[in-house]
């Protein structure tokens, strides 16, 4: 117990100090004016003037055609699998409607995998199409993030950066640095890197064992620093090759935290207003750990009908106990809750265990916070998502006072305020919608493994996964049918530019505008009470939306656990 | 600004960009990290093999399938694997590293409790424990991976006094090789004291060769 507490303090202490070395050096790239050789380079052949500035409409027009065109070339690419090299195992290529959603998936940071890695994807296909959509997609993430604060930092002004040279640079200089660094750590703890893709074994009682290898480090670093989240093998970061110990189990989840926590470091450097910065930091905070705490507790407690079966659940110095089921013992209890907490926090969406196999209440935390979609979030878009409801918050707060509300000396009025409203509710139609319309069609039922409330919530957690571009599953859901490819894989569109467009747009309207200077009527932003108001309209706002739907799935489930019901 | 503005001159950059950072990310770095890895740690980049006899027989961080009483068994894996009958349908194939696997039962599931009951009954049997001991959690669940390479001290702890009957280790030197290949918490704090089974498995062949020959 005792080290667990203090393992969950090192954890976020190290976040912390992260953060600010991060949050430093993404200052640094998104402010600095050289061009070094690579990016020269690289100019020339995109044919890109690096020195033209963009307004929002075309910064955006260009994230959104780059990444369309890049999904387009994944798609292909997934398609012709079996004409492509590098397949020794001759796998087949993908159907359309599969490969339609792994490329949206990929392209969108969720990492949604409607397939299994070992028996679907060629090495090939790994490396080309998957690496290379996860590298892409983050990049693309952190982008819109450095588009979004310089638009915020400016005033009178329609410029807010160049897309090819924030993309350009965010790639060369922090992206490929840090995955080739933790990649080689990665090997040295075991995990294997390979052009292999499989080695054979006879096991000490004498049966075959087929070992799938291949690259698999380069593969880790990118998904976890890119918050991306798709596994290699099919039981993702609790497989032993994909997560060999404790330690590359907490360089899972640093990796994951370290942008989303750095953006909010930056933003405070670059609109010269550190309190600020640290206010949303707190706020991320915060929540992550009530989350933490309440599925730490619900994992250690167990489930009490394992103990009727049988089962010793307790804690003791010889075994970590608790519910077990879908769990890895090098991670224990501990270790899973600190993953399930950050994995759907950051919404990278990779998992060391099984979702599906969580207590109601330990399952109800990765619904809720992909939910709320802005405890720290996915690399760039998180930050951006907690601007949405800080400004949710500053228009609210200032209705309730009678005063024109104001964020960052800029005045927030019915524009801004319709964009907003246009991504906070993109969200939850995209959730309950789909939900809805899955529960209706009637093929979902042979898709669930598991029936009463529970088999709801695999369902609600499939297009909260998708929509919040998180990409965890309760897995046990069969969604490689052509309505979940589909409809998950729309979703999953919906979820990430109905967000990050109109919030570039909001961040282009307030750099147009002067900015005022804070009089008697402004409410002050970089304060604790702030940072406790944001939460609450987060929860409110966010939370309360969900409330029914969560009270049909994990809230009726744990009512159920209690009185002994069960399902066959 | 005009719509004429806002995309002119973004096909080029837009085609080329995705071409290019397709072969910069998706070939050109695995391809630099792969050869850099087998230099620097070709053992673990290989998939951490193990050898016995010039024959590979694992990987050090793979699970297996362990059912002969006279040694140290695993968790519960749910991996399927083809039917040798018929290779469209599949079948329960324990630790099956060519498709890991988990049961994703949720926790009101009867089947996750009828297997759990049924598991508890088994391991009290094969280890002389009273009707209604409690087992330990990890020694009747089934793991993330179907892979999971460990078990819990307390479970091995259980397993000792038959493993040493069957091979007529005393028990105290039985605990003396439990002990040394128990693996302590990561700087006092990571992840969970645990005991490699395959590792340990193999000590014992090693102790008591003979043993695993005759059987």
């Amino acid at each position: 117990m005792l080290s667990t507490l203090l393992e969950f303090a090192l954890v976020l202490g190290l976040m912390t100090g992260l953060a600010v070395l991060m949050g430093k050096w993404l200052t640094r790239v998104f402010t600095g004016t050289g061009h070094a050789l690579p990016e020269r380079f690289t100019y020339r052949l995109l044919g890109i003037n690096p020195l033209e500035t963009m307004g929002w409409a075309r910064y955006g027009s260009a994230l959104l055609l780059s990444n369309a065109a890049m999904m387009l070339l994944g798609y292909i690419v997934l398609r012709l699998q079996a004409l492509m090299p590098i397949n020794p195992l001759g796998l087949a290529a993908q159907t359309p409607d599969l490969a339609f959603n792994t490329a949206a998936s990929f392209i969108t940071n969720t990492n949604w995998q409607a397939y299994s890695g070992e028996t679907s994807l060629s090495n090939f296909s790994q490396m080309a199409v998957i690496t290379f959509l996860m590298f892409v997609g983050a990049t693309s993430g952190v982008v819109a993030a450095a588009g979004f604060i310089r638009g915020l930092s400016r005033s009178s002004s329609a410029d807010i950066g160049n897309f090819w040279v924030d993309f350009t640079r965010t790639l060369y200089r922090v992206m490929l640095p840090l995955c080739v660094a933790m990649a080689l750590v990665y090997v040295w703890q075991g995990m294997p890197q390979t052009f292999a893709s499989q080695a054979l074994a006879t096991t000490l009682e004498g049966a075959q064992q087929q070992l799938i290898v291949g690259a698999v480090a380069s593969f880790e670093s990118i998904k976890h620093i890119g918050t991306n989240g798709g596994g290699f093998f099919s039981m993702n970061a609790a497989h032993p090759f994909e997560n060999p110990t404790p330690l590359t189990n907490i360089l899972h989840i640093l990796s994951m935290l370290l942008i989303p926590s750095a953006l909010t470091y930056t933003f405070g450097s670059m609109l010269l207003q550190r309190r600020q910065g640290w206010v949303f930091f707190g706020t991320f905070l915060v929540m992550f750990i009530g989350f933490l705490a309440l599925v730490y507790g619900a994992e250690q407690t167990g489930n009490p009908l394992l103990t009727q079966a049988g089962a010793n659940q307790t804690l003791s110095i010889e075994q970590s106990g608790g519910n077990m089921e879908g769990k890895e013992l090098r991670f224990g209890i501990a270790d899973s809750s600190l993953f399930i907490a950050t994995t759907t926090a950051a919404t990278t969406g990779s998992v060391n265990a099984m979702h599906d196999s969580l207590t109601p209440m330990g399952g109800f935390v990765p619904l809720a916070q992909m939910m709320l979609n802005c405890v720290f979030g996915g690399d760039g878009v998180g930050f951006i998502n907690l601007i949405q409801y800080a400004l949710l918050t500053v228009f609210l707060v200032g209705m309730m006072i009678g005063r024109s509300p104001e964020f960052l000396g800029k005045k927030i009025e019915a524009r801004e305020m319709k964009l907003v409203m246009l991504s906070v509710l993109a969200h939850p139609i995209s959730i309950l919608g789909f939900t809805a319309l899955a529960a209706l069609w009637p093929d979902t039922m042979a898709s669930l493994n598991n029936l009463g409330p529970h088999g709801f919530s695999e369902v609600l957690y499939a297009y909260t996964s998708g929509t919040a571009n998180n990409g965890s599953a309760f897995a046990g859901l069969n969604a490689n049918t052509p309505f979940f490819n589909t409809t998950i894989g729309l979703a999953m569109l919906i979820g990430r530019f109905f967000t990050m467009l109109p919030m570039l747009a909001v961040a282009g309207s307030l750099a147009m505008k002067k900015t005022v200077p804070a009089g008697a009527g402004t409410i002050p932003t970089a304060t604790p009470l702030f940072m406790l108001l944001v939460v609450f309209v987060v929860l409110v706002v966010g939370g309360l939306t969900f409330l029914p739907a969560l009270a049909l799935g994990p809230l009726v489930e744990q009512l159920q656990l209690l009185s002994g019901q069960t399902y066959n | 600004m005009t719509t004429q503005s806002i995309f002119k001159g973004l096909l080029r950059p837009v085609l080329v960009s995705a071409v290019f950072f397709m072969l910069l990310t998706g070939l050109a770095y695995p391809a630099f990290t792969t050869v850099a890895a087998q230099l620097l740690f070709p053992y673990q980049a290989s998939g951490s093999l193990i050898e016995r006899d010039g024959l590979v027989i694992g990987s050090a961080l793979i699970g297996q399938n362990f059912t002969k009483p006279e040694y140290f068994q695993g968790r519960p894996s749910m991996t399927l694997g083809a039917d040798p009958q018929d290779p469209s349908k599949s079948v329960s194939q324990p630790y099956n590293a060519g498709s890991s696997g988990a049961s994703n039962l949720g926790p009101t599931s009867q089947k996750l409790l009828d297997q759990v009951a049924a598991r508890a009954k088994a391991y009290r049997q094969d280890n002389g424990l009273p009707a209604d001991a409690p087992v330990p959690v990890d020694a009747v669940t089934a793991s993330a991976s179907g892979l999971d390479p460990h078990i819990s001290v307390a479970n091995a702890r259980l397993q000792l006094a038959r493993v040493a009957r069957l091979r007529h280790i005393p028990e105290a030197d039985l605990l003396q090789l439990l002990n040394d290949h128990t693996a302590a918490r990561t700087l006092g704090l990571l992840g969970e004291p645990r005991v490699n089974v395959l590792q340990l498995n193999l000590a014992l062949d090693a102790h008591q060769p003979s043993i695993a020959v005759s059987e």
